[in-house]
């Protein structure tokens, strides 16, 4: 039996022991709890750590140490928990370290709630921390996409020195799926040259830092991170387009809200409105040139998110405005019925233009 | 008929998490009411907060089934508490459904509840998937079984095997779980009572169930 029935918060779990990854700190928090609690189960069972830290803070941190040494490392933790890590993933960020952050999203702000949210789309994509920095983003929409881009994130974290994160929401850590681990190539990667492994006086030590006294120095080396960025804006864009071509309208939307727009686009085309799904999965890099190329075909776009309307603005800069770009959201942990977007679809495609 | 599981007023389905347990309790709680006159279901989850009985309360409710819910389920305060009139259970004639949170975990909120289990007759039922990671080979199995009538101080009558993939179940899914199912019940020594199936996958000597878990998409 090569697929297994599982929870998305059980499949990115062990998707990162498979890719390799031997250390997680966490501190629990629901809806991501499954994860920690799965890499408590195996990770003793197959020669690695998971080691429940005091604090969201210490965990981080915990990973910030773990990953000077080279190993692969991750965290896990639901929205509250990140706003509390930010500080170590700027310092991670900082060191040009590599690693993975998982954000299983609840309602917010606060405490919020523990209902499914894509309310922390700004944070991660805009300020996981202070500083000028990026995260790679990616966005899983299914159960086996939790697995796969937790492959994923691993190789692209270790290719560019970066961390990644994986922004996924209650409903995908919770509900369950068939998953298949065989699916995944690994990426051939650079060898970690920099890492404090023990120079065992055979080499010039390491030094991992992210303080700079002298403000060109520091310069210099923002500016050299953000070329890395431009690599992964160029190489590492990932979207999937559902019915796009000769649609008038079409719903931009990542993860759980992808899957239930895409009921909605089938629903709306029975109904004779010609509808498409643009799902983006990598949020940074954001699909821009794929979203500007589209604007020049399609009349409208409805970025249909669990929040207020964050992912609406990218989706606004992208295409120049050249069509309108509206939002249909709901929050607090409330999801969006196939119903409730087919509505919305078939509202704006009746209006009349002008 | 899934009534069958019913030997005595009580029936308590525990297993691992995932393996359908609140379908399986959800499914007989409404073919017993089509039965019997007074049934009752109770949602003993204190472990998870997400995919419970409480999000087929109306349904149940509609079709005349006593649904016994935390008070908060289904809320930003979905704590883990038990509904406050989960004794009616033990102090009506009704027939009762409990089901269990995951694993050993849920079953302990049992314990506190075993000897009134035991003075009004009860069935506990394991639910077994092939394919959950945790059922995925027989010593698992059997350590979850072991585990949570150690944690619950009650013994199981009977294992359900709901092996599925989800949407992805067809007939060979159903097969090729099986064989497993019968070694687990072989070495447990707890008989297989019941061998679920969709209406698509069924076949003789199969329990037809419906698939009752809350749809997103």
């Amino acid at each position: 039996m090569s697929k297994m029935l599982m929870k998305g918060n059980e499949a990115i779990a062990e998707a990162a022991i498979r890719a390799g990854c031997k250390l997680f700190f966490g501190y629990p928090i629901t809806p991501q709890t499954e994860l920690s609690e799965y890499m408590a189960k195996q990770m003793p069972k197959r020669g690695g750590l998971c080691l429940q830290a005091e604090s969201e803070i210490a965990a981080i941190n915990m990973v910030l140490g773990a990953t000077a040494s080279g190993a692969r490392a991750i965290t896990s933790s639901s929205s509250p928990g990140i706003s509390l890590k930010s500080e170590g993933i700027s310092y991670i960020a900082g060191s040009d370290l590599p690693c993975v952050i998982v954000n299983v999203q609840r309602g917010g702000p606060g405490l919020g709630g523990i209902q499914p949210a894509q309310s922390d789309y700004n944070q991660a994509t805009k300020a996981p921390g202070h500083g000028d920095l990026h995260l790679i983003v990616l966005a899983p929409a299914s159960v086996q996409e939790m697995a796969s881009l937790t492959g994923l994130a691993f190789d692209l974290a270790d290719q560019y020195r970066m961390p990644a994160m994986i922004l996924a929401d209650g409903a995908l850590g919770q509900m369950m799926e068939p998953v298949d681990f065989e699916e995944r190539t690994a990426r051939e990667l650079p060898e970690k040259t920099w890492a404090c492994c023990g120079h065992g006086n055979k080499r010039e030590h390491n030094i991992i830092n992210s303080l700079y006294i002298q403000p060109n120095v520091l310069e210099d080396i923002v500016k050299e991170r953000f070329k890395r960025y431009e690599e992964v804006e160029k190489n590492e864009v990932m979207y999937e387009e559902y019915m796009c071509d000769d649609a008038d309208t079409v719903i931009v939307a990542y993860g759980i809200t992808a899957r239930i727009a895409k009921s909605a686009v089938k629903e709306a085309r029975a109904r004779g409105v010609k509808a498409g799904l643009f799902r983006c999965i990598t949020l940074y890099p954001f699909p821009a040139k794929e979203l500007e190329r589209l604007s020049h075909k399609v009349k409208r776009f409805i970025s249909v998110e669990m929040n207020m309307g964050q992912m609406v603005n990218d989706v606004k800069v992208a295409t120049d405005c050249r069509v309108p770009v509206t939002h249909y959201g709901r929050t607090g942990g409330v999801i969006p019925t196939v119903k409730e977007i087919t509505e919305e679809i078939l509202r704006l495609s009746a209006k009349k233009e002008g | 008929m899934i009534t069958e599981l019913f030997k005595h007023k009580a029936v308590i389905i525990c297993g691992h998490f995932g393996t359908g347990k609140t379908n399986i309790a959800v499914n007989l709680a409404l073919a017993a009411a089509d039965r019997f006159a007074n049934v009752c279901i109770a949602d003993l989850d204190t472990v998870n907060p997400y995919f419970r009985t409480a999000d087929n309360a109306e349904e149940l409710r509609r079709r005349g089934v006593n649904v016994l819910l935390p008070q908060f389920a289904n809320t930003n305060v979905d704590i883990p508490s038990l509904p406050p009139s989960f004794p009616l259970i033990f102090t009506t004639d009704c027939c009762s459904v409990t089901d269990v949170g995951g694993d050993e975990e849920g079953a302990a909120v049992l314990r506190g509840f075993a000897e009134r289990y035991e003075s009004i007759g009860y069935d506990m039922y394991y639910v077994f998937n092939a394919f959950r990671p945790e059922n995925a080979n027989t010593d698992y199995s059997l350590y979850s079984l072991r585990a949570i009538e150690a944690a619950s101080g009650l013994k199981f009558s009977g294992i359900i095997n709901n092996s599925n993939l989800g949407a992805e179940t067809d007939r060979s899914v159903v097969f090729a779980a099986q064989k497993k199912a019968e070694e687990f019940a072989k070495e447990s020594g707890v008989p297989l009572v019941m061998t679920t199936a969709f209406e698509k996958n069924a076949f003789p000597g199969c329990t037809v169930i419906e698939d009752v878990t809350k749809k997103l998409f």
